[in-house]
Order: C-alpha cells, then structure tokens, then sequence
C-alpha cells in the first residue's frame, strides 16, 4: 500500500478519511445513520419497541440529532436483564462473533458483531493505531487478553489490517513478554496501563533497559490512568503513552482515541454518537460541561444500543483539534461514576488517590485502597509498595515518606488515611484491570 | 575506605526475612555481618557481602528493593571506653552518625564497628587525623574467611 506522507512528516491513512470530513458532512452523516439505526432497534428487538412506545416516540420522529434525546436510555442492568441475547437484532446465523464483559457478580454481558460489525470495528482500531503514528511496518506487541474480553481480538484485527506485524502474546508472562520487548523488535505495545507499569518494574529487576529498545509507542486503556501515570510510563521506558477508550457493550477498544497532541481523546462521531448528561438527573448537558458519557451506536448491526450509559464520567471538548481532525475529543476518563466510594459521608474516587499519591516524589502506582469501619468509624488505609527510588536505608527518610504521602492524601480529599509502605509485589498485579478498592466495611 | 552496604525494605510480618536470606544463600553468597533497624509497620535490613553488586543483583532479581550506601569500617580498642574515644573524634568534626552496629569479626584486643555517617569522607580524614585508620575493604573481607 502505498504511503502518503504530508509535509508534517505524518502518514495518511485511508480509513482515517472519515477523522477528517467536514462537520457538515459528518453530521449529515450521523442522522442517516441514526435514523437507520433506530428503525433496526424499533423493528428487531423487543425491549427498545416496548421502551419506545412507553415514551411514545416512533422511529419517523427522528428528524434532526436534537431528536435524539426523545429515545430511551439503555443501563447496564438492561443488557443482564436481557441475557444473553434479548438484545440481538441480527438473526443469531448473521453474528460471526460473540463476546461477553468480565461480570464481577451474576451473569456477564453478551455483546454480538455481524461481519459488517466486525468490520467496522476494524476499521476504528486502524484509526485508532494511525492516530497514534503506528503505520504499516511497525511490529505491535498486543498483551491485552485475547478471549471473551474484547480488547485482545480488537486490538488484533486492528493492528493486522494496519499492515503491521501482531505478535499476540496476550496478557501475563512477565518475564516472556519482556523478553520478546528485547528480542521482536517490537514498536508498540497494547495493555492494560498498570500492566504497562509492571512491566517496567520487572524489566527493571532483571536489568533490562525498555528505554534502549525500539519500542516507541504504547496504546493504553481499557481501565481509568492519569497523567502523573503517564508521565512515569513515557520517562521510565521512553516512548509515547496513548490513552485509548472503549467499552464492549459499545464496540470495545476503539470509540476513542488520543492522537499526536495527547490532549483529549477523538471520537469516532460517525460510528458513535455522544451525548454529556448529569449522573444525578439524567438531563443532557452542554458541550464542555463534565457528565456522565452516553453513547448511541450509529452502525452496529447486531446489537445496536440506544443512548447507552457509560458511567464514564468526561466532557466534550468542543475546540477543533490542531492535529486537524473534525471528529470531537472527550476528556480524558479520570473516573468512572461507580468507582466511587464514600468515606466518612466524602465522596471519594480511587483517581484522586492516585493523583495525590504521585505528587510525592518518587512513588509508583502500585497501591490499594483498604476500607473498614472500627466501632462505627470508616478508616481508610492506603498500601504503597516501596520502589527502589524513594527506598532510603534511614527510617527517618521512610516516616517523612509516610507523612508525606498521608498529607498529600488529606490535602486532596480532606480525609487522613493510615499509610503502611509494603514490600514490592505484594500488591497483587492485575494483567488487566487493576482493583484498587477493597471495601471490607459491614453493615 | 568506604564500603557498599546493602539495605533492604521487609514488613513487619512474620517470616519476611527469609527470602533475603535465601536468595543470598542460593547464589552461595555469604553474610558477613547485618543489622535490623525495625519500626511497628517496617523494617530495614542493612548487610555486608564481599561482592556487593551480586548480591544486588541477586536480590533485586529476588524482587527486593535494594539500596546501596557508603559504610566505613572502623576499628575500635576492645576495652571499656574504646568507643566513647573515637566518637570524640567524629563529634568535634562536627559529623552525625546515622546509625552503627558491631562487626561480627573482631581481630585480637580490636573490634571492627561499622558506621553510616552523614558526611562519610570528612568522617574518614578526621579519623585519619586523630590516628585511627578505617579498615580497608579486602582486609574485613579476608578476615571473616
């Protein structure tokens, strides 16, 4: 395939056209899109035609974006109240791919792809990859899982129609998935980005230098990380960090990505229509204001979902982009509405932690958040595991390290957490999502 | 002069001080002295070998968090007051000790004390100053074989 490179010295790619159409277009687009889509709902699956009619609101009434908001909204309890395939509108002979989410309690949720389904969301991890300057020819290490969970085959599909060379190690390994850093000629590399974090750690411990290899990009996501993390990632192993965004009742990875500026992540509007509410009320907010995401599927065919509830917690930047993409950007997700937990009547997010946590000098984003409740007290403790860069051989230096860090937690959240120092690795690691929050509080 | 000290983070837990312990043992490296500077929630292991950046690598490849500082090795008049004499010394040149603890090998009326100062190179003149030589790293090393 022949390689276009324009005068910034950036690769065009053309399945990222639709990244820069025209707003005009784009939105043109969208409602025929919507539109299309509505119809497929209301005549294909019983639960929106039922929701519908409640609302009294048919298909034809669909008229303009703004209608949108005249549709029901679709939580995650519909999809498990569904299971597993109420929400199907393709006869299942047309789905070619099942995937379900990791259900932490009770039944998982099953997401469906038709061919064109699988296509589209091919198409999306290229853009996704471009976006990120990955092009045909470079070798991707993809350790994200492969199986149920959609990160790995998304990743995977992606990065083989890109024309780049998929290694599909898949998650866990440490020391293989190092060893293949070293010896593939790997340039980028797909995880979750505490795994990421891992991996520096152990390449460190077995004296391997990731900041001498090629690798030059890593495209993260599939869990909330901040910037503090981000910044770790890049210096400790020398290359660019991506946040990329999806979920898999919506398509998986690829609904957003960062491109070249790393500041906000494109969405791809013409396949994925956003929406900012209020998490309390459900009201639509203006762009620019930070919600709740809600998104409408514009192109899936087995299962398209009406304004689906993220509890992803964003904004929408309304700016054009100076990379010269249309398609909008969100904010980075620093949290997620049900990550939440309330301390001493504090509405507390793990982000916030770890943000204060990283302001102290030196410190990893290796912790967890313990909670209990002693004669009707809530007390939070914090584990952090030592690193090698904030170890001193004086226990003075480790009790200041410790107040530091229970002050900078108070500063941020007004609550004084207990802070133990643990060994390295006794945090357990997580070769995807990473749990921060132990709630052992009863009653 | 000075010599490279091992010091190692452990919880306060049981059994914690095994796995230091084994990795050196496994890779056949000897422990020639050590001290445990413990608090209620942590402790920190700080040891002597002769090849300090095995055992570094040994451990670190065991998961340990590993620090390396400068120790100086002294030797110390085996009487009552051999001590107290050579801490005039340090104290009028205006140097802090960290911490100390004893060696395991003494040498005849001598015994080797091990010490982290704050400023360990005035440390070293203002002994040499007074008369008292640091224990130079071979000869501690030979002496516990």
């Amino acid at each position: 395939m022949a390689q276009h490179t324009g005068g910034s010295g950036r690769r065009f790619h053309p399945l990222s056209a639709p990244d820069f159409l025209p707003r005009g277009k784009l939105e043109l687009l969208q409602l025929y899109r919507l539109q299309e889509t509505v119809h497929r709902a209301y005549a294909n699956v019983a639960f929106y035609r039922e929701q519908m009619d409640k609302l009294g609101v048919r298909p034809e009434d669909i008229h303009s974006m703004d209608d949108i908001r005249r549709l029901p909204m679709t939580v995650k309890t519909d999809l498990r109240d569904n299971y597993p395939f109420g929400l199907f509108a393709s006869p299942m002979r047309e789905v070619v791919r099942l995937h379900a989410s990791s259900g932490t309690t009770g039944k998982p949720t099953v997401v469906a792809y038709t061919r064109e389904d699988v296509e589209v969301w091919t198409e999306v991890m290229v853009r996704s990859f471009v976006s990120c300057g990955l092009h045909e020819g470079d070798i991707i290490q993809n350790a994200y899982g492969y199986g149920l969970f959609t990160g790995g085959l998304g990743a995977h599909y992606g990065a083989e129609a890109l024309g780049a060379t998929v290694i599909p190690i898949s998650g866990g390994n440490t020391d293989r998935q190092i060893m293949v850093l070293q010896d593939f000629g790997v340039t980028a590399i797909c995880c979750t980005p505490s795994y990421f974090v891992h991996i520096i750690e152990r390449a460190r411990e077995l004296g391997v230098d990731i900041r001498s290899l090629p690798l030059r990009a890593g495209v993260f996501g599939a869990e909330p990380w901040t910037e503090a993390v981000r910044k770790h990632v890049e210096e400790n192993a020398n290359i660019k960090a991506y946040d990329i965004y999806g979920l898999s009742e919506i398509i998986g990875p690829g609904v957003a990505i960062e491109c070249e500026q790393q500041d906000g992540l494109h969405l791809f509007e013409d396949h994925f229509y956003p929406e900012i509410i209020s998490p309390e009320t459900g009201e639509p907010l203006p762009d620019g204001e930070e919600g709740e995401l809600v998104l409408t599927t514009l192109s899936k065919r087995a299962m398209p979902l009406l304004r689906y509830r993220t509890r992803d917690i964003t904004r929408i930047i309304p700016e054009p982009c100076p990379c010269g993409r249309t398609i909008r950007r969100i904010r980075r997700i620093g949290r997620r509405s049900d990550d939440m937990f309330i301390i001493r009547g504090v509405n507390v997010y793990p982000s916030q932690v770890e943000a204060a946590l990283l302001e102290v000098e030196g410190t990893l984003p290796h912790y967890q958040i313990i909670l209990t409740r002693s004669k009707g007290l809530d007390e939070m403790e914090v584990q952090v595991e030592v690193t090698p860069n904030f170890f001193s051989d004086r226990v003075s230096e480790l009790e200041n390290l410790r107040n530091a860090i229970a002050r900078a937690i108070e500063h941020t959240i007004g609550i004084r957490a207990k802070i133990s120092l643990v060994e390295p690795h006794t945090i357990e690691r997580s070769m995807g999502k990473a749990k921060r929050v132990f709630d052992k509080r009863e009653g | 002069m000075k010599l490279k000290q091992l010091s190692l983070f452990l919880e306060n837990k049981p059994a914690r001080l095994k796995t230091p312990c084994k990795a050196l043992a496994d890779a056949g490296i000897n422990i020639l002295t050590l001290s445990l500077a413990d608090t209620q929630q942590f402790g920190i292991l700080r040891l002597l070998v002769e090849d300090w950046e095995k055992g570094k690598r040994v451990l670190e490849e065991a998961g340990c968090v590993v620090n390396v500082t400068e120790v100086v090795a002294v030797e110390v008049e085996d009487r009552p007051g051999g001590l107290a004499s050579l801490l005039d010394v340090i104290e009028q040149a205006g140097i802090n000790i960290e911490y100390m603890y004893a060696f395991t090998f003494g040498r005849g009326d001598k015994a080797v004390m091990i010490f982290r100062f704050d400023a360990p190179d005035a440390a070293i003149e203002a002994l040499q100053q007074s008369g008292i030589n640091p224990v130079q790293s071979v000869t501690l090393y030979e002496r516990s074989r």
